[in-house]
């Protein structure tokens, strides 16, 4: 019982690969025994997973790419002031 | 100059996710081509100070969290510290749990959670306040360490952990409540409908 509150207390750290190694150990050593930890841990990395695919996959804007490697050109010329709009980087007045 | 031209060489090839991350934090196309375009001229302008042999993956994100923290808190009077409410441990998975071992039987494991749709997810995912919403980006999405989104967003690592256990929790009650709308968990409603 004891193990199986620790387990889901720190689920979030171990899958993020977060814990010192011999928490880590003990919780993997538990998810071994018990199937309903087990089955709790098997949907939290599936769910981490789903998020990472379904985050990460949005497709460029065309262009996007040429107007930043402009923004290096323009900027070789050493002036500094491409992008980002004024008043950024001042803290006076508007 | 001669940095310059190797960071042009070698940042490009992370931009998709630049951008993608950038879309996650301002929530719409204009505001995120223009942050990842400032990222980029910052990283530019900065490349000298950036280690040789260092993460330039990692580099860039913290570029990027911080030009969308300095554009967008600005305008904010105060940093909020959204309360998102109580919610309990595995939420998703307790009510969900057992649809995907109804469906193990039929599919692989892994394609259950692709009932929801990309749109619903990205949407969970914008809809948690910034304090939570970033954590969980760089952690879940970009799969950064704890002590690297500690140092991007400057808080302590507690406040990082704690953030996002909260915020994952909440998008997991957000994409419970996609399931329901859509009605797919009604035969487990019926099942446990005295819980």
């Amino acid at each position: 019982m004891g193990d199986c509150r620790e387990t889901i207390r720190e689920l979030d750290a171990f899958l993020d690969g977060e814990l010192p190694a011999d928490v880590h150990d003990h919780i993997r050593a538990h998810l071994g025994d018990c199937v309903d930890c087990h089955q709790a841990f098997d949907f939290q990395a599936e769910l981490k997973l789903a998020i990472r695919r379904k985050c990460n996959n949005d497709e460029m804007p065309a262009g996007l790419l040429a107007r930043i490697e402009m923004c290096f050109d323009e900027d070789f010329d050493g002036d500094g002031i491409i992008g980002a709009p004024d008043g950024h980087e001042t803290s006076g007045p508007s | 100059m001669a940095d310059q031209q190797e960071f042009a060489d070698q940042a490009m090839e992370y931009a998709p996710q630049l951008y993608s991350a950038a879309l996650r934090m301002t929530r719409n196309r204009a505001d995120a081509e223009d942050l990842v375009q400032e990222a980029y001229l910052r990283g530019f302008r900065s490349f000298h100070t950036f280690e040789e042999g260092t993460n330039l993956r990692a580099w860039l994100f913290r570029i990027l969290t911080n030009a969308y923290i300095n554009r967008y808190r600005a305008k904010q009077r105060r940093p909020q510290e959204s309360d998102l409410g109580e919610i309990e441990d595995l939420y998703l998975y307790r009510r969900l749990g057992s649809m995907e071992t109804a469906a193990a039987g039929m599919s692989a494991e892994e394609q259950f959670l692709d009932v929801f749709t990309d749109d619903e997810v990205k949407q969970a995912l914008e809809d948690l306040p910034d304090n939570f919403r970033l954590p969980v980006l760089l952690a879940d999405v970009e799969g950064f360490a704890y002590k690297e989104i500690a140092e991007m967003l400057d808080i302590p690592i507690g406040t990082v952990m704690s953030r996002l256990h909260r915020g994952r929790k909440a998008m997991q009650r957000a994409l419970y409540d996609y399931a329901k709308a859509r009605g797919l968990t009604t035969t487990f409603d019926e099942k446990h409908s005295d819980d």
